[in-house]
């Protein structure tokens, strides 16, 4: 029998702590494991017995990445549960700050954390070396997003502005100031990056994925729509668990999401792109067209391009957000607090991110669930690692270990938000 | 302690470009210190911003700046509370002592990423302090309590020192 292991004690460039077994026997990928060891963070366990409008709070605190996602998630929940309809500028506002997590987030993962793996850098730093404007570039989309998130948030971590029923206080038009302008030239800066994006060597990998994600009629979704898929899936997030299930597994603090009766599928960039490219604006389309991309994107290395037009799809949305702006009458709207059980998706950055609250007739929280986008998206690079390294098995081991890297960050995984890192081992066994 | 608000050495300060920033996060215990040696700082009459740490936004606090003095709390594993003096302005800082950041991005990636782009000042000082417990949690353990003081005056005398101002008393 021949063994060949490759271990990887940490892997960086990814957020949080876990490791990869990929084992090979007899030529043969006979195991693969993403066990995630990062503790259990029990914030569903937290909000039990808290207030419901400290929920956007408390959850923006799972992630220094996407605080909003969890903000956006947990608000659009509780107003479900209270039956509350935010008026437009409120809905554009939250909006506006969602394209300020995109942004960062998205920059960060392309220029600092994924790019290096494209052109052969063990990390920005050493990438920063030869390509320093690509890399300032990143630093200056990256920024402007933490702008748009610390001007409608009050701060770029952990923002604390938002609140069931609005926000604690919305900015009036002069407050806005030159930040459409900066946008701007940011944007212009972002469609330039969308290009480069498809200058990186790319390898070929097709893959045959279902795609999850909001669907909503006239734009690409972020706060609401339908939970869709390219399989014939189309729900609204009441029906959620009625559909996803979630699988404990012995090698793991993260649960592993499945459909129901289907199995593994696919959340993110890759799967907004290709069930909900016909509602992106036509500058950017056109923008994906010169990138070289099609009607649909099956090639998850590819997730890089996508990224970075999603990006400037955002920069375009927040400047026709604050341009169009006309502030609300109030920051937030009256409601009445009551018992219920209220459901929300919203797109985070990596993926859709559900959240389920019961509160009782005080607005105390009763039961919380929480399902964030690496956790659905686990299952799924497991099967793609070992697609990717059947046909590989025999290359040498630190190549196979770099790739099988790529891979993983293909997903811009986020394991302190599944955990509910990375340290990868292959093991070859002849 | 005297009030040096708006004082010579705050002028001082401001006309050297001497950026002093504590680094941290306030719900990880000992991490913030940090932030809370710029909160004392402050008290003190110095200008000293504090950071979450994002790199981005950290590299941004001391572009222009011809001296930079940075305090965190390093990763523990030998004497909780243990004051580090480090200069970093010709050479990295290791790597495994500052990681403490998200998407691993610690304090001495970010010095070096700067580096690298030609922003970081000619002149760095890192102060650390030997962190007990990273763990979710606010306050600080009693050995980074018990040595803050002393960090916190070793900072003062370098920011007086170097700002040209050295004999105000200091306490």
């Amino acid at each position: 029998m021949r063994t060949r292991t490759i271990n990887v004690n940490y892997l960086a460039r990814v957020e949080g702590e876990s490791a990869m077994l990929v084992r090979i026997r007899n030529g043969r990928v006979a195991e693969v494991k993403l066990k995630i060891f990062e503790p259990p963070r029990f914030f569903e366990a937290f909000l039990r017995g808290r207030s419901y409008l400290e929920a956007p709070d408390i959850t923006a605190r799972i992630c220094g990445i996407c605080p909003i996602a969890y903000q956006m998630s947990a608000v659009h929940a509780m107003e479900d549960a209270l039956g509350v309809m935010v008026p437009k500028p409120i809905r554009e506002l939250r909006r506006l700050i969602y394209c300020g997590e995109w942004i960062e987030s998205h920059a960060l993962h392309i220029f600092m954390l994924h790019a290096p793996d494209f052109l052969g850098y063990p990390d920005a730093i050493r990438m920063a070396k030869d390509h320093p404007r690509i890399v300032q570039q990143g630093l200056e989309l990256k920024k402007l997003g933490n702008e748009i998130i610390s001007f409608l948030g009050g701060r770029a971590i952990h923002p604390i502005n938002v609140r069931v029923g609005g926000f604690y206080r919305t900015p009036t038009r002069m407050e806005f100031g030159p930040l459409s302008e900066r946008l701007k030239r940011g944007r212009d800066v972002c469609r330039e990056a969308v290009q480069w994006t498809r200058t990186l060597p790319m390898r070929e990998y097709p893959r045959d994925y279902e795609f999850v994600a909001l669907q909503h009629p006239g734009e690409y979704a972020m706060n609401e729509g339908r939970i869709v898929s390219n399989r014939a899936l189309n729900i609204t997030a009441r029906e959620y668990d009625a559909h996803f299930e979630e699988q404990q597994v012995p090698y793991s603090n993260a649960l592993h999401s499945m459909i129901k009766g289907r199995g593994t599928y696919l959340t993110g960039p890759l799967a907004r792109y290709n069930l909900n490219l016909g509602l992106l604006p036509a500058p950017v389309r056109e923008a994906a067209r010169e990138a070289g991309l099609g009607e649909t994107c099956l090639n998850p290395f590819q997730s890089i391009v996508v990224r970075a037009l999603e990006m400037f799809y955002a920069f375009e949305e927040a400047i026709r957000i604050i341009e169009a702006y006309d502030p609300p009458e109030t920051p937030s709207i009256d409601y009445e607090t009551h018992a219920g059980t209220g459901y929300a998706a919203t797109e985070a950055p990596r993926g859709t991110l559900y959240h389920r609250y019961s509160i009782d007739d005080r607005g105390i929280i009763q039961d919380a669930k929480i399902v964030p986008p690496t956790s659905q998206n686990q299952k799924m690079i497991e099967n793609d690692l070992r697609e990717y390294v059947t046909p590989r098995v025999d290359i040498p081991i630190d190549q196979l270990r770099a790739e099988c890297e790529q891979v993983i960050r293909n997903y811009d995984p986020c394991i302190s938000c599944a955990t509910h890192f990375l340290k990868i081992e292959i093991e070859r066994e002849a | 302690m005297q009030d040096l608000e708006n004082t010579e050495a705050q002028r001082a300060q401001r006309h050297n470009g001497i950026v002093v920033v504590g680094v941290g996060n306030d719900f990880r215990q000992d991490d913030a210190a940090g932030l809370i040696a710029a909160r004392r700082l402050r008290d003190c009459g110095i200008l000293a911003e504090e950071h979450q740490g994002d790199f981005a936004t950290l590299m941004e606090t001391w572009k222009d700046a011809g001296s930079l003095i940075l305090i965190d709390a390093i990763a523990p594993g030998r004497v909780p509370g243990a004051m580090y003096r480090l200069n970093a302005s010709t050479s990295a800082l290791d790597r495994q002592v500052f990681n403490t950041s998200t998407h691993a991005f610690g304090l001495a990636d970010v010095i070096e990423l700067s580096r690298t782009l030609g922003t970081l000042p000619p002149r760095v000082l890192v102060f650390g302090i030997e962190a007990k417990n990273l763990a979710v949690g606010v306050g600080l353990s009693p050995e980074v309590e018990a040595s803050l003081p002393e960090l916190v005056k070793e900072v003062m005398v370098c920011v007086l020192t170097q700002s040209g101002v050295p004999s105000v008393p200091l306490w």
